[in-house]
């Protein structure tokens, strides 16, 4: 039996979905988990994959050596024409240990809990400076491109030694290669323009270096030659784009989440001391990195099922993070919700998030300073009317117009 | 729970070569776990008070790389 409409096998709907609310999951995941913690979907070249809902078995699969994070296997599924052409490269993204662990481990050292810490006076600078700058302006302004895109653009800019004068076109061509769903050429196009720019800023860094992680990396890796050019290249593009999109996408649809949950939002500010596990709250509730796609290697039995080698997995963290046996009451925001950390949003074996401290320290002072300094923000337009994200990339909003 | 489980007082081992520097460990257990310049898990007191085991324990959870382990002493 085939949907006309989607053209999806009946007992394997089409995926991925979208959001109705920037911050809630696509109203499809609830009769996802109603088939089980692991069941199938139909990606957009007509090939079925394997979804995995249930938070237990998510965390088993992503420590598995049997599966796979390499987008080179021919079986590797895609969620779209324009994901299948951007994302074939190998990095520390797509890389299986132990090639993988090799490459992470020339990053490690500058993202560790003690390194980042060391930033808070920097990202505090920042995020004041941006809030001076707002809190003097007549509202309603766009908090997207005024607060929300430009605290993470600084602050990775700083931390790789990246001009920030470069911000307008690597924030665009980022947008480029984030929102394109189906247009692969756009989307290709894009990348190569981001990756003849750092090409162009590491011979340029080779001749007079900075202080920021890119010189690094050119003096520890390129120069012994234990990284060619094109793998430093590579590296910069992962971390910028992960370093201000994901963060960016984080502080609009927390904001929305908080002014939509007001009671919340009044425990926070009587109590700061809660801002740690309010960010991951916010991490598990509105899940912005929501989807990560794997390929088994060998057949797997989880759940009742067997995974054959070959098949693709994906794995959607909107519903994860909403799983009843990880999480009580998942569908309630809780400011207060302990345990939280093991949300799924940062995902979970050899690839969690290698910035997961710099994205929660820039998510505390962000949260933090902006509600202090404008105690009156509201959005300006109604929630319905926020333009979401395409499915299948980062979620978020375009814009996000607020008054206060 | 095993940690705690018959034996003496619970030990805890870390193993560098599966650490990849999640920095898990230090955010949950602060006093117990470090990480070195390289990122990777620093034991800071391998017989730890009873009142950091609950810490530890989301610790173990937590940890991507399945590296730090809490084990009954033989």
């Amino acid at each position: 039996m085939i949907n006309e409409e989607t053209g999806a096998a009946l007992d394997a709907p089409a995926f991925p979905q979208e959001r109705t609310c920037p911050y809630e999951p696509p109203p499809g995941y609830a009769e996802l988990r109603e088939r089980g913690p692991l069941s199938k979907i139909t990606l957009f070249d007509g090939r079925t994959a394997w979804v995995v809902t249930g938070h237990a078995e998510a965390r088993s699969l992503l420590v598995d050596s049997r599966i796979s994070a390499d987008t080179q296997n021919p079986d590797f599924p895609f969620l779209s024409q324009a994901r299948a052409a951007t994302t074939r490269q190998r990095t520390i993204v797509t890389m299986d240990p132990p090639e993988h662990d090799v490459h992470r481990r020339m990053l490690i050292p500058s993202f560790t809990l003690r390194k980042i810490n060391a930033l808070r006076p920097t990202i505090e600078r920042v995020v004041d400076e941006l809030l001076d700058g707002i809190t003097a302006r007549r509202p309603p302004l766009d908090l997207v491109s005024e607060f929300a895109v430009p605290v993470p653009s600084m602050v990775i800019c700083a931390l790789l030694g990246v001009p920030y004068d470069d911000h307008e076109f690597f924030e665009r061509q980022t947008r480029r290669i984030a929102i394109s769903a189906n247009d692969r050429t756009d989307a290709m196009a894009a990348l190569g323009e981001l990756f003849g720019y750092l090409d162009g800023l590491v011979k340029s860094k080779e001749e007079d270096p900075g202080d920021g992680l890119l010189d690094e990396l050119i003096e520890s890796q390129l120069r012994p030659g234990n990284l060619t050019r094109e793998e430093i290249i590579l590296t910069s593009i992962v971390l910028l784009l992960a370093g201000h999109e994901n963060t960016a996408n984080m502080i609009a649809l927390g904001t929305v989440t908080l002014l939509r949950h007001p009671a919340e939002l009044d425990a926070l500010r009587a109590d700061p001391e809660l801002i740690s596990g309010a960010v991951d709250e916010l991490l598990r509730y509105t899940a912005v990195a929501d989807t990560m796609s794997r390929v088994a290697t060998a057949d797997i039995e989880i759940a009742g099922h067997v995974i054959r080698a070959g098949d693709g997995v994906i794995l959607p963290n909107a519903a994860i993070n909403r799983d009843a046996a990880a999480f009580a009451d998942p569908d309630r925001f809780d400011v207060r919700r302990s345990p939280v950390r093991h949300h799924n949003t940062f995902g979970y074996g050899v690839h969690q998030c290698l910035g997961q401290h710099l994205a929660r320290l820039e998510l505390e002072i962000v949260f933090s300073r902006l509600f202090e300094r404008l105690p009156t923000l509201r959005l300006a337009v109604p929630v319905e009317e926020l333009e979401i994200k395409p499915a299948g990339g980062a979620q978020g909003v375009f814009e996000l117009p607020v008054t206060w | 729970m095993s940690a705690g489980d018959g034996g003496g007082p619970p030990r805890i081992s870390a193993d560098p070569d599966r650490c990849l520097g999640a920095g898990q460990c230090a955010r949950s257990a602060p006093d117990v776990f470090d990480q070195d310049d390289d990122g990777t898990v620093v034991v800071l007191r391998p017989d730890p008070p009873t009142e950091t085991h609950d810490q530890i324990r989301e610790a173990i959870y937590l940890c991507p790389s399945s590296a730090i382990s809490f084990d009954a002493a033989e």
